[in-house]
């Protein structure tokens, strides 16, 4: 468990999540693997023939054809995966990492994340914004399955890379939420930076001053420089303004505390923050 | 989440493909489905509202997504006698305990016992099955006017021909419509689908056997039962692995057993006989572009919609052309390739496979054939094995001894062979026999041990046997592999 494993695929994102892991097994000092995975869909016909007859040897000339179809398919694959991944490789070399390596495997993309989760600090992994605000704010679905099937830390790169300065950590009290304040305490990704500590609610009670003071004394001891608030409003629709205005350049939060279920009836407040979030999420078990 | 993924690669990955595939395949199902209703001596209507039921139901709870079941011929051919002796009532019960037999199997997983068929007996069961439905063909071609033969020739023209023009349109439909329009137009005096009995003229209804629920019917109609349920296994085991080698995907053999019987439970309680899957449908619909579990439900539902609403047409349709559509389903069926191995492949698979398709076409019995070439793959191998076995010796003690070292498998088969290895006429005081590198799997073999020994002491000679613990290992039927990691190991190594 000493990786930070990037996700790179040919979407945009691709350099993003390059530079944001480079970054990122900078400050851990650890080695960077990117991944490809080759996802064939067999559930897909590639060829469509509505002839309808079939004759002597159909059966074997049928299979020798779809087979040289997946081959044909498969090699191409292989080859852009491999030069994608030769790119990033250099590209992460220049920018000073001194131990990369690249891998491809085949599979869906959450499969093998949960298969090298046990070699893993840190995982990155893309996501496309939509073009426009206001156009469908839709969740690639790839990111939520991610965040839910694996329990290692993901790093959500959405926009184009800024070295990080400041950073905010979503919190509410629980003890789940201690514990990532533990976390981000304890590790090298974020020392040295601003730290922003917020609480989202509609309301300011007494005990998120009590919450916030430990957070900050528990920042403060492991040598952050820490500034905590109360943000009242919808969480949804508060953080990321307050992300702006303090010009954060990453969100730290805890992910999915509710069943599915739930969050088929109410909604759940980390899908719509990784959607509406203007910086990149870092999102912590 | 694992039932939304399944749901999207299951039904939802490939819309299209399988719903256009599925139309292909409806036109493909029609013709068998009336063809065999003929020969088992039912209604066209029993086999269409089977092909109907069969391959929606099995699109739901089978295991082999684009894999097509419907009212087949291989099924047909067993209830013939059912259905002459006792009726169509029987043959509705039969079709219900077919079922509940399929769906025990499927419990039970049986589907594991499709590793001891071997290759060349599925290759038997294909190529008799071809034979079986194009022999299924011939009572419309002997002593038919020479017009039906022209038919039937223009239709495999247009069948095998049409596509070289253009693969948009599926060539049986172009078949079945141009056969029927020359017919209507020149009043041709042919027979046609009308002739052969009822159509279905409105939805299926759901009814319950009639017949007595007592200890006799019961006599009457499990033998069947049980050979529907064999043959009807054995041939959906085989289309899934065809299908799950010409799509390169998995599929789950005991979910399939079940899926079969609720499917003919389903067709049964909806006055239709029993079906399996077919084997050259379902490479027609893997080649029409079906992948999902949305081909085989598109199937069943234009099926039913063509013949419902169509009736007054399909009625018109010259049996010639249907009997052109299944020479090509038998044509396609055919392994081709297991022709040209004939020479290539050892004898002894290829006496496999003759004797399976022999013995189906003579008896009409799809299981017959199987259960031949199973046991003669088992009778070849055990064969083969049993001479992997070596007798070695070495004269000691001056001529006064002599060392025998026993390699290899010693079973029923080899067990003769091992006791004439053992020279008895040598006047000798003692001898070693050392068998700690054989494997003695059955009774047998420490038979033919005690055997040897005895004849030894008879002659005066002293034995002494040697690493019987090791040997004998392999006696115990479960000698236990899973707990002990290196077991394999040393049974082989020793």
């Amino acid at each position: 468990m000493n990786k930070v494993i990037a996700c790179v695929d040919a979407a945009a994102s691709t350099l993003k999540v390059c530079d944001y892991a480079t970054w990122a097994a900078q400050r851990l000092a650890t080695p960077l693997e990117f991944l490809h995975v080759l996802d064939r869909h067999p559930e897909r016909a590639p060829v469509t023939d509505y002839s309808g007859s079939i004759g002597l040897g159909t059966q074997e000339s049928l299979l020798q054809e779809l087979g040289a179809l997946d081959e044909r398919r498969s090699t191409l694959a292989q080859q852009h995966g491999r030069e994608l991944l030769n790119a990033m490789v250099r590209r992460a070399k220049e920018a000073g990492v001194p131990a990369v390596e690249s891998r491809q495997r085949h599979g869906s993309l959450i499969e093998t994340l949960v298969d090298l989760e046990p070699e893993s600090k840190l995982f990155v992994i893309g996501q496309d914004h939509p073009a426009e605000p206001g156009a469908k704010l839709h969740l690639d679905h790839h990111v939520e399955q991610a965040i839910r099937s694996v329990q290692r830390p993901v790093l959500v790169a959405s926009t184009d890379f800024r070295d990080p300065k400041h950073f905010a950590i979503a919190f509410d009290g629980s003890p789940t939420g201690r514990k990532m304040i533990e976390t981000v305490a304890n590790s090298p990704l974020l020392q040295g930076l601003l730290c922003h500590v917020a609480i989202a609610s509609q309301e300011e009670t007494a005990s998120m001053q009590k919450h916030l003071a430990w957070a900050r004394t528990t920042l403060v001891t492991a040598g952050f420089d820490a500034r905590v608030s109360v943000v009242t409003g919808e969480p949804e629709a508060t953080l990321p303004a307050y992300l702006k205005t303090h010009a954060v350049d990453l969100l730290v939060m805890g992910a999915y505390g509710h069943s599915r279920i739930r969050q088929f009836i109410v909604g759940s407040t980390t899908t719509t923050l990784l959607r509406t979030s203007p910086v990149p999420v870092l999102v912590l078990r | 989440m694992q039932l939304k993924t399944s749901l999207r690669q299951n039904w939802l990955a490939n819309i299209r493909g399988d719903l256009l595939a599925g139309l292909v395949v409806a036109l493909a199902l029609i013709p068998e489905a009336i063809a065999f209703s003929i020969i088992a001596g039912v209604d066209p209507k029993i086999g269409l509202y089977a092909s109907f039921c069969i391959a929606v139901v099995i699109a739901f709870a089978g295991g082999r997504p684009g894999m097509i079941s419907a009212a087949t011929g291989a099924m047909a051919l067993v209830m013939v006698t059912l259905v002459k002796d006792h009726g169509l009532q029987y043959l509705l019960a039969a079709t219900l305990l077919t079922g509940v037999l399929q769906i025990v199997a499927g419990w039970l997983r049986l589907g594991v016992l499709m590793r001891f068929v071997s290759r060349s007996v599925v290759t038997g069961f294909v190529n008799a099955l071809a034979i079986l439905i194009f022999m299924a063909q011939l009572p419309e071609l002997i002593g038919a006017p020479w017009v039906v033969y022209a038919m039937v020739a223009a239709g495999l023209g247009i069948i095998y021909l049409f596509p070289l023009l253009t693969k948009a349109v599926p060539s049986p439909l172009v078949c079945i419509v141009v056969l029927t329009g020359v017919a209507m137009a020149l009043g041709l005096d042919i027979r046609t689908v009308g002739d052969m009995g009822q159509l279905p003229d409105s939805l299926p209804v759901f009814l319950l056997p009639d017949v007595p629920l007592n200890l006799q019917t019961l006599q009457i109609i499990f033998p069947y039962a049980l050979t529907l349920a064999v043959v009807g296994l054995l041939e959906s085991m085989m289309t899934a692995s065809i299908v799950d080698d010409l799509t390169d995907t998995p599929s789950n053999k005991n979910r399939e057993c079940v899926g079969q019987g609720v499917a003919n439970i389903a067709s049964g309680l909806l006055g239709g006989m029993a079906g399996c899957a077919m084997i050259g449908q379902s490479v027609i619909n893997v080649k029409s572009g079906g992948r999902g579990r949305l081909s085989a439900l598109a199937a069943g539902v234009f099926l039913l919609i063509m013949v419902v609403f169509l009736g007054q047409w399909v009625k018109q349709i010259p049996m010639a052309a249907l009997v052109a559509v299944m020479v090509m389903v038998s044509i396609g069926t055919f392994s081709w390739e297991s022709l040209k191995n004939l020479g290539k492949h050892p004898p002894s698979s290829s006496v496999v496979m003759v004797a399976t398709v022999l013995v189906v076409v003579a008896t009409h019995d799809l299981a017959k054939g199987v259960f031949v070439g199973v046991l003669l793959s088992g009778i070849f191998f055990a064969h083969k094995v049993g001479r992997v076995l070596r007798v070695d010796s070495e004269s000691t003690g001056e001529g006064q001894g002599r060392a025998y070292t026993v390699v290899g498998q010693v079973f029923f088969a080899s067990a003769d062979n091992f006791i004439a290895s053992f020279d008895f006429k040598e006047v000798i005081q003692n001898v070693h026999i050392d068998v700690s590198r054989a494997h003695f799997w059955d009774i047998t073999a420490v038979n033919a041990l005690d055997k040897v020994v005895m004849k030894f002491r008879r002659e005066g000679t002293a034995v002494e046997v040697i690493g019987m613990s090791e040997a004998s290992a392999t006696l115990i039927d479960k000698f236990a592999v899973h707990d002990k990691p290196d077991a394999v190991e040393r049974m082989m190594g020793h």
